[in-house]
């Protein structure tokens, strides 16, 4: 399965493609914020995102608004600092499938992931 | 800013460090920031807030414990010089305040994306129209502070 992450901080690329890893996920590209997803989006054809919200230049609901509006239709998890139920109602109106608030777990992340995966096959 | 909004930040700064770096945290009173601090301030993570609660936070190490705190985190030896040093403190920062301003209840505030300043004895200038608190932390990493001068928007605007 090809994954994209989609988050301004290496760091936290690094943490969540380490975890994707152990899952067995081996194709893993990465953005560094909402324009340089969408410019590889087509190219890479993801079957999963994980994006992050705060991020410079196009922030992470721009993204999946701009994604969704051009047809994409992979599962996308957001990840992020972003807790408040208005923020996750936001995201999920704007065609998030799921939500994950950071600080998180390794088991947490890989629990979402596979709740998301599941409710798409189930449908 | 009220105690609830301190409360706030050593809540969420116990969360990020026992999450993300197995690391446990004590806190010890909180200060005003013109005390003399503790240490120099050799390496800063800054988030700026907006909406209905403004100000900024700074997260603050002596190297020493900059670096062990992000081996921790990371999982690997960085050098304190190179960008992803700097990323790592910065994305630390951002999950302290993001997770501390979702327990402002009914409050809808954004965060900035984070800045890190790294170099030794240098001072971050807090806005001078809000409160800086400063709350003093040990870890098994080492002291650290988090520094945090915020003012509710409303009473921002009366006093203007």
């Amino acid at each position: 399965m090809k994954v994209m992450l989609v988050d301004d901080s290496k760091t936290m690329r690094t943490i969540q493609r380490n975890i994707l890893l152990q899952l067995g996920y081996k194709e893993i590209e990465e953005a560094c914020d909402g324009q340089d997803a969408l410019s590889k989006v087509s190219a890479f054809a993801p079957e999963l995102l994980l994006v992050d919200w705060n991020m410079p230049n196009m922030d992470g609901i721009t993204f999946v608004r701009t994604y969704r509006a051009q047809g994409g239709r992979a599962p996308i998890v957001m990840v992020t600092t972003e807790a408040e139920k208005t923020r996750v109602v936001e995201a999920i109106k704007a065609g998030v499938n799921n939500y994950v608030v950071k600080p998180f777990t390794p088991d947490s992340l890989s629990q979402r992931i596979g709740e998301t995966l599941s409710r798409l096959k189930a449908a | 800013m009220d105690a609830q909004q301190i409360t706030s930040f050593v809540a969420s700064t116990h969360q990020v460090f026992t999450t993300m770096l197995s690391l446990s945290v004590t806190a010890s009173k909180p200060y005003t920031c013109c005390a003399v601090p503790r240490f120099e301030n050799e390496v800063s993570g800054i988030i700026g807030m907006s909406g209905d609660v403004q100000g900024m936070v700074v997260l603050s190490f002596p190297t020493t414990t900059a670096c062990n705190v992000i081996r921790s985190f990371t999982g690997m030896d960085m050098d304190p010089t190179s960008p992803d040093f700097a990323d790592a403190v910065g994305e630390l920062v951002n999950m302290i305040s993001g997770a501390a301003k979702a327990k402002f209840e009914g409050k809808n505030v954004s965060i900035s994306c984070p800045s890190v300043v790294i170099g030794k004895g240098h001072k971050v200038q807090q806005p001078s129209d809000a409160t800086c608190i400063t709350i003093p932390f040990e870890c098994p990493a080492g002291a650290f502070s988090l520094e945090v001068a915020i003012k509710n928007a409303k009473v921002a605007a009366k006093a203007a």
